[in-house]
C-alpha cells in the first residue's frame, strides 16, 4: 500500500442527457402512451368534433349582435339581447343621465386595482388610496355634495355585486385575522367570544344570515333607528365570510412553529410585536392559496343577495330576461354572466399566484 | 478576566413537566466574563436549564436572578432580562420571510428603539464580525446551516447582550460547518462575552470553558475547571459519560 496521500480532482459536469421533444413525442407519451390512453383520446377527440363546431356556429357564425328583437330568429345566439340589456346588467336600474358617475367610479376602482396588482406602488401609497377610493366611489355613485342623491333601491347589476365583494374582502380578511387572534387568546372570555361567534356563523348558511341581516333585524330596532337594508345585508357578508376566515388563519397560525416564538421571545419583542412582525406574516403566507379560495367564494356568493331582494349581476340578469320583448334569450345572458364570472374569478386566481411567488426564496 | 460580579445567578431551582422532575435543586451562578459549558447526556435538562435563564420555561421552585432582576411572572422584568441575554438555538430559528439584515435589524428597532439606518449599520457590523456581511441581502431559505447559525449569533448580538446562551448551536449542522461556528463562539470567548453553551464539543469545552458543568437527571453531578474535569472526574456518572464521549 503505497503511503502517499492522492489528490482528489472533481470529475467535470456534463450535461443531463437530451430529452426527446417535438410534437410526435409528445403526443405519443402524452396521449397515446397505452392502449386505453389512446382509446380514451379517440373518444374525446371525436366529442369534440360534435361538440365544438356547433357552439362555434351558435356563439359567433349564426350569432346575432345587433338590432332588435326581431332580428333574433333563434339559429344562432342573440347577443343584441346582451347589448341592449348591458347597462342594467352592469348598473342596474341606476339613471341613464347619471351613468357616467358609475362609470367615472369603476375606472377608478379598475386604477387601484391595477396599482394593488401591479406590486410597485408603496404599501403606504396604497393604504391611502384604497380609502380614497371609497369615498369618491360612496360619493360618485350615492351623490350629495354637489352630486343628486342616487337611492341604493336603484344600485344593482355588477356594480353592486363588486361593491359588495370589494368591501367584503377589505373588511372580512382584518376581521378574520382578529377573530382567529381572539380564539387563540389566553384570555377566556375573548376566546369563547370568539369561539362561539365563528361556530355560530359557521353552522348557518349565508341566506339565513342575510335573511336575518334583511327582515328581522329591522323588527327589533327601534322605528327611528333604521339601518339602511344594503348596509345591512353588507354586515351579513363581512359576519359570515370573517368566520371562515378566521378559521383558515387559525390554521396559519398553528403552522408557525414553537422555535420561532421561543426566538422572538428571546430577542425581547413584546407580545403584540411577535404577533405582528414573526407570527402573522408567515401564517399568512402558509394560507395565502386557501385565503384567495375564500375571497372567491365571498365574491360568488354575493349573488346570494337577490333573496333579500337585491338585484345583483346575476339577478339582474335574470330580471332583464324576462322583459317581455325578449323573452326566450336568457340562455345569451347567463353565459355573458358566467364568462363575467369567470374572468373576475380567474384574475383573482392568478393574483394569489403571483402573490405567493413573491415570498422569500428558497433554493 | 472573570469578575466577581455574579451576573446569573441560580438557587434550589426546580422544575416538573406534569409530574416528571426535570430540575431538581440546582444551583449555579454565572460570573460576568465567565465561559460555562453544559453538558451530560440527552433528557438530563440541560437545555431546560439554560431556557429557564430567559424564561422560555417557568420554573416553579427557587430563584433565578438575572443581572440584578429576578426571573418572576412580571412582564416588564421579563421583557428587560430578554434584552439582556442574548440565545441561540440549536435550530437556529431564524425568521424566514425576511432577509438576513432585516432578521439582525429587527430587534434594535423594535425593541432597542434605534433608528432603522443606525439598527442596520450595527448589523452589517455584527454580519461582517461572523464574516457572512456579503449575504445580508438573502433569506435564510438560501444559506447553509453554518451560515443560518452565524446570523442567528449576530443577531443575537445585535442587542448587545450582557450573556449569551447557546442551546446546543453546533447539534443541527453537518460536521464540516461545525467549526466555522465554533470558530465564531471562540472569538467571542476570546473577548470575555460571558457566555453559557449547552454542547457536546468537547473540543470547544477544552479550549474556552472556565468551567464545565456536567448534568445528569436534573441534577448537576459535579462541575469543575477542564483541566480537572477531564482528567480526574469525581464520579463514576461523569467518568462513564466521558468515556462514551471522547472514545468514539
Amino acid at each position: 500500500m503505497s503511503s502517499q496521500v492522492k489528490k482528489f480532482i472533481p470529475s467535470p459536469s456534463s450535461p443531463p442527457p437530451i430529452a426527446a421533444r417535438g410534437v410526435v413525442h409528445g403526443l405519443r407519451t402524452n396521449l397515446f402512451s397505452n392502449l386505453f390512453n389512446s382509446v380514451l383520446t379517440v373518444l374525446v377527440v371525436l366529442l369534440m368534433i360534435k361538440t365544438v363546431p356547433p357552439l362555434v356556429d351558435w356563439a359567433f357564425t349564426h350569432a346575432v349582435w345587433s338590432g332588435g328583437p326581431e332580428m333574433c330568429d333563434g339559429s344562432g345566439a342573440c347577443w343584441a339581447f346582451v347589448i341592449d340589456k348591458a347597462r342594467i346588467m352592469l348598473i342596474g336600474t341606476y339613471p341613464m343621465e347619471q351613468a357616467w358617475r358609475p362609470l367615472a367610479a369603476s375606472i377608478l376602482f379598475a386604477g387601484v386595482v391595477a396599482a394593488t396588482v401591479s406590486g410597485r406602488c408603496k404599501k403606504r401609497t396604497l393604504t391611502t388610496a384604497w380609502p380614497v377610493f371609497f369615498v369618491a366611489a360612496l360619493w360618485l355613485i350615492g351623490g350629495g355634495a354637489g352630486l343628486s342623491e342616487v337611492d341604493q333601491s336603484m344600485w344593482g347589476g355588477l356594480m353592486l355585486s363588486l361593491g359588495l365583494a370589494t368591501i367584503g374582502i377589505l373588511f372580512s380578511v382584518p376581521f378574520g385575522i382578529l377573530l382567529a387572534l381572539g380564539r387563540q387568546s389566553r384570555m377566556v372570555g375573548v376566546s369563547s367570544v370568539c369561539v362561539g361567534f365563528i361556530e355560530l356563523v359557521r353552522g348557518v348558511p349565508l341566506i339565513t344570515i342575510l335573511f336575518m341581516a334583511s327582515v328581522m333585524m329591522p323588527l327589533f330596532l327601534p322605528v327611528n333607528l333604521q339601518i339602511n337594508n344594503l348596509l345591512r345585508v353588507q354586515v351579513g357578508i363581512i359576519l359570515f365570510s370573517s368566520a371562515y376566515i378566521a378559521e383558515v388563519v387559525r390554521g396559519g397560525l398553528q403552522a408557525v412553529s414553537s422555535g420561532q416564538l421561543d426566538a422572538a421571545k428571546a430577542l425581547g419583542l413584546s407580545r403584540w410585536m411577535i404577533t405582528l412582525l414573526v407570527v402573522l406574516p408567515q401564517a399568512l403566507r402558509y394560507v395565502l392559496p386557501a385565503l384567495i379560495g375564500r375571497c372567491i367564494a365571498l365574491f360568488k356568493d354575493t349573488s346570494l343577495v337577490i333573496i333579500v331582494g337585491l338585484l345583483d349581476f346575476l339577478g339582474m340578469t335574470k330580471a332583464a330576461s324576462q322583459d317581455q320583448l325578449w323573452l326566450g334569450h336568457d340562455v345569451e345572458g347567463y353565459v355573458f354572466c358566467a364568462v363575467i364570472y369567470w374572468c373576475i374569478c380567474f384574475g383573482m386566481s392568478r393574483y394569489g399566484r403571483s402573490l405567493e411567488k413573491r415570498g422569500p426564496q428558497t433554493n | 478576566m472573570t469578575s466577581n460580579e455574579i451576573i446569573i445567578d441560580v438557587k434550589g431551582l426546580n422544575k416538573w413537566y406534569g409530574d416528571f422532575h426535570v430540575l431538581k435543586n440546582i444551583d449555579l451562578e454565572v460570573r460576568k466574563g465567565e465561559r460555562i459549558v453544559i453538558c451530560g447526556p440527552s433528557g438530563s435538562g440541560k437545555s431546560t436549564l439554560i431556557r429557564c435563564m430567559n424564561r422560555l420555561e417557568r420554573h416553579q421552585k427557587g430563584t433565578i436572578i438575572v443581572d440584578g432582576t429576578e426571573l418572576t411572572g412580571s412582564l416588564k422584568g421579563l421583557e428587560k432580562i430578554r434584552r439582556e441575554v442574548g440565545m441561540v438555538f440549536q435550530d437556529f430559528n431564524l425568521f424566514p420571510h425576511m432577509t438576513v439584515l432585516e432578521n439582525l435589524a429587527l430587534a434594535p428597532i423594535w425593541v432597542r428603539k434605534l433608528p432603522r439606518r443606525e439598527a442596520e449599520e450595527k448589523a452589517m457590523y455584527y454580519l461582517d464580525r461572523v464574516h457572512i456581511a456579503e449575504q445580508s441581502g438573502k433569506y435564510p431559505g438560501q444559506l447553509s446551516g453554518g451560515q443560518q447559525q452565524r446570523v442567528a449569533i449576530a443577531r443575537a448580538l445585535c442587542m448587545s447582550p450582557n450573556v449569551l446562551l447557546f442551546d446546543e448551536p453546533t447539534s443541527a449542522l453537518d460536521p464540516e460547518m461545525i467549526k466555522e461556528v465554533l470558530d465564531v463562539m471562540i472569538s467571542l470567548a476570546e473577548e470575555h462575552m460571558t457566555m453559557v453553551c449547552v454542547t457536546h464539543e468537547m473540543g470547544f469545552a477544552r479550549t474556552v470553558a472556565d468551567r464545565i458543568v456536567f448534568m445528569d437527571s436534573g441534577e448537576i453531578v459535579e462541575q469543575n475547571i477542564p483541566e480537572v474535569f477531564f482528567s480526574n472526574p469525581q464520579y463514576d456518572r461523569t467518568k462513564a459519560f466521558l468515556s462514551q464521549i471522547l472514545h468514539h
